[in-house]
């Protein structure tokens, strides 16, 4: 091994003085042509690029999150059923059908996940599902980036006895078992109608979702206000609100885009398991824990009720998670001195 | 501007830091005077209280531990300590700039160059986004980056130690500034850069008219750029003279031991001249002379009284209790 590599390191030699001398050449105007900028989120883009499984889970919540946005009305379009559409008036095609199966037991491809009880398309119901989940998933996390990157920061920022304060009360909400508290206010304010109770769910899970977040932030802060960066803002006259936001929270990017992307997943699974005991979603809307909550009273004879939603969650929190992993791995600040 | 021509007066000025270990008298008692297109250079060792000293004038002490207990900065003839924190906010970076000595860390590595440029004029001059990005890139051309207007969109990582303290200047000049406040602008840089920075700093000096506090332990830096120099020892002003009056006579014994330790190129085979021991801990200082324990002329009253404030010349002070003698011992007449 060792002599067949000897070629190679003469080679580099021989190459070395050649390059210098071709790089002499250029004019000083066109040397900077060539080094031409490799941004910091460019770096990271081709870091990620290159994890295999950051890049499946990159693909799989894309296609996920397409088809739910655009999943149920090409349904509607191409065979003519909403996701709650109960054919009520044959009373042959309200009962559960296995995957790929038509109402006298042929094949057929109306219903490739099949249909629950009431005859409504699974399929259809998976992705509106799923836009419900990813919904209020994605809807959550930016609730808990405001509060939580504002609050974390100015914490951190101002320091001293309002850092104390501010932090305290963010270890009392922590200290509060955070699932029963959803469940209480959940109960507490128990909405008619299913869209309040989906707002109502937002509000539960994003009052408690911001805490880890505004921990994060503030630690970078603390590390980073004391940068002689945040001292030359200061020394030319910037404020302080303008140093936290536009000095400081850029700068904390990085570790939140990745705390932001592990969120999504927590908060998809913390909606599934409260629509599972029923305090989340309500029919006629479905998420993919109410989906799976009706599916379990039938495992034992629709098995595909439970199947197909249970699948479809596992593989998009899989996914999440491989990507915020991937994106940690991409945005480690280790990485990014140059 | 007040009426015997000085830009900045300091007076009094104390400032300390409360730490568990005691009170660190980090500027104890400092009095000086700035007069206008001067350069005053600020000398000592590491520790000595020169960049607190001068960030006490900006008040960006961190607070707490760092506290101003005393004193006045008149600058333009108003007292800086008694400013509200808007009005003071007004004065940073438009009429008082600073240079870091760490280029590498003083600017924002998730803004652009542009951008930090933008700010200073957006903030402090009022300009739209298009005048500042044109005054930006004008600033770039100023301070010789070549090829300013593509640069001027790159992250400060894809710039060399040299070009960011360029741009740290830039940023500093860009609202053409009375005082410019340098903080060891060299430190961080190779003897090269050095003298380019240097230069850079004197040509723009020469062309805007900007007083500049030049601060650093490096006494050649000191020679060739400053019109008066003050010598900072624990604190205190150990002396305090015009340059060439310095260099030629000097009047403590402090002094005497930092310009032996310049190495002299014509003496090659010698040993470098070091002042013996470390520099006292200012948080527990004994009575009398900080300095007694490594000075050469050291006697009783030393490390019993502490030395006054002597005037040697009409311009030239020094704090010790033999000022006279070591003065006319370097040849000076009082």
């Amino acid at each position: 091994m060792a002599t067949e590599k000897k070629p190679d390191s003469d080679e580099l030699i021989h190459i070395g003085p050649e390059m210098a001398v071709a790089e002499a050449d250029l004019m000083p105007g066109e040397v900077g042509r060539f080094v031409h900028g490799t941004s910091l989120w460019r770096d990271a883009w081709r870091r990620l690029l290159k994890n295999k499984l950051a890049v499946f889970g990159l693909v799989v919540v894309v296609i996920v999150t397409i088809s739910s946005i655009i999943g149920p009305t090409v349904i509607q379009r191409v065979f003519g059923f909403t996701p709650d559409y109960i054919p009520s008036n044959d009373p042959r095609l309200t009962q559960s059908f296995p995957p790929f199966t038509g109402p006298n037991g042929e094949f057929s491809w109306a219903h490739p996940m099949g249909t629950d009880n009431a005859g409504r398309d699974q399929f259809a119901r998976v992705l509106q599902g799923g836009q419900i989940s990813l919904f209020v998933g994605i809807l959550a996390t930016l609730v808990s980036l405001l509060i939580g990157v504002s609050y974390g920061a100015i914490a951190g920022y101002v320091g001293g006895r309002v850092d104390n304060v501010m932090m305290r009360i963010v270890d009392v909400l922590y200290s509060l078992p955070y699932v029963i508290v959803v469940i209480v206010l959940l109960s507490m304010f128990r909405s008619q109608t299913p869209r309040g109770q989906l707002i109502l769910l937002f509000v539960a899970i994003g009052t408690v979702s911001w805490l880890t977040m505004a921990r994060i932030v503030r630690g970078q802060v603390l590390s980073l206000k004391n940068q002689e960066f945040v001292l030359a803002a200061r020394a030319t006259g910037v404020s302080n609100a303008r140093i936290i936001f536009r000095h400081l929270v850029p700068n904390t990017l990085g570790p939140v885009i990745v705390y932001a992307t592990l969120e999504i997943p927590q908060i998809m699974l913390t909606e599934a398991f409260l629509s599972f005991l029923g305090f989340g979603v309500q029919a006629p809307l479905a998420s993919w824990g109410s989906l799976a909550a009706d599916g379990i009273q039938n495992i034992a004879v629709f098995p595909w009720q439970l199947i197909f939603p249970g699948v479809t969650m596992a593989l998009t929190l899989f996914s999440l998670n491989f990507l915020g992993d991937g994106l940690r791995d991409a945005l480690d600040p280790q990485m990014r001195t140059v | 501007m007040s009426a015997n021509g000085n830009l900045l007066e300091v007076k009094n000025l104390r400032t300390y830091f409360e730490t568990d270990d005691g009170i660190v008298k980090a500027v104890d008692d400092i009095t000086f005077q700035l007069k206008r297109g001067e350069t005053l250079g600020i000398v000592g060792e590491s520790g000595s209280g020169k960049s607190v000293t001068n960030l006490s004038i900006i008040r960006l002490v961190p607070n707490p531990p760092g506290k101003i207990v005393s004193g006045q900065v008149f600058f333009n003839g108003n007292d800086l300590l008694l400013l509200s924190n808007d009005a003071i906010r007004k004065i940073r970076g438009r009429r008082i700039a600073m240079i870091f000595q760490d280029p590498m860390t003083s600017l924002n590595p998730f803004m652009k160059i542009s951008r930090q440029l933008m700010e200073m004029t957006e903030l402090h001059l009022g300009h739209t986004k298009a005048q500042a990005y044109a005054h930006a890139i004008r600033m770039l051309e100023t301070v010789g980056i070549p090829d300013a207007r593509e640069r001027a969109d790159s992250y400060p990582h894809e710039f060399s130690g040299g070009m960011r303290q360029r741009v740290m200047i830039a940023m500093a000049l860009s609202c053409e500034p009375e005082l410019l406040i340098a903080d060891e602008p060299t430190t961080a840089l190779d003897v090269t850069i050095q003298a380019q920075i240097l230069e850079l700093i004197k040509t723009l000096k020469r062309k805007t008219g900007t007083s500049v506090i030049l601060i650093t332990h490096d006494l050649g830096v000191v020679a060739g750029m400053t019109d008066h120099v003050i010598v900072m020892y624990a604190g205190k002003i150990f002396e305090q003279a015009p340059t060439k009056e310095l260099y030629a006579v000097p009047g403590n014994p402090y002094t005497k031991g930092l310009l032996r330790s310049v190495p002299d190129p014509t003496d090659e085979q010698g040993k470098l001249y070091q002042i013996p021991g470390l520099p006292p801990d200012v948080a527990h200082l004994k009575p009398g002379c900080p300095f007694a324990q490594r000075c050469d002329y050291t006697q009783d009253i030393c490390t019993r009284e502490f030395p006054p404030f002597v005037q040697l010349n009409a311009d030239h002070y020094s704090l010790c209790h033999f000022a006279r003698e070591v003065y006319s011992e370097s040849g000076g007449i009082s």
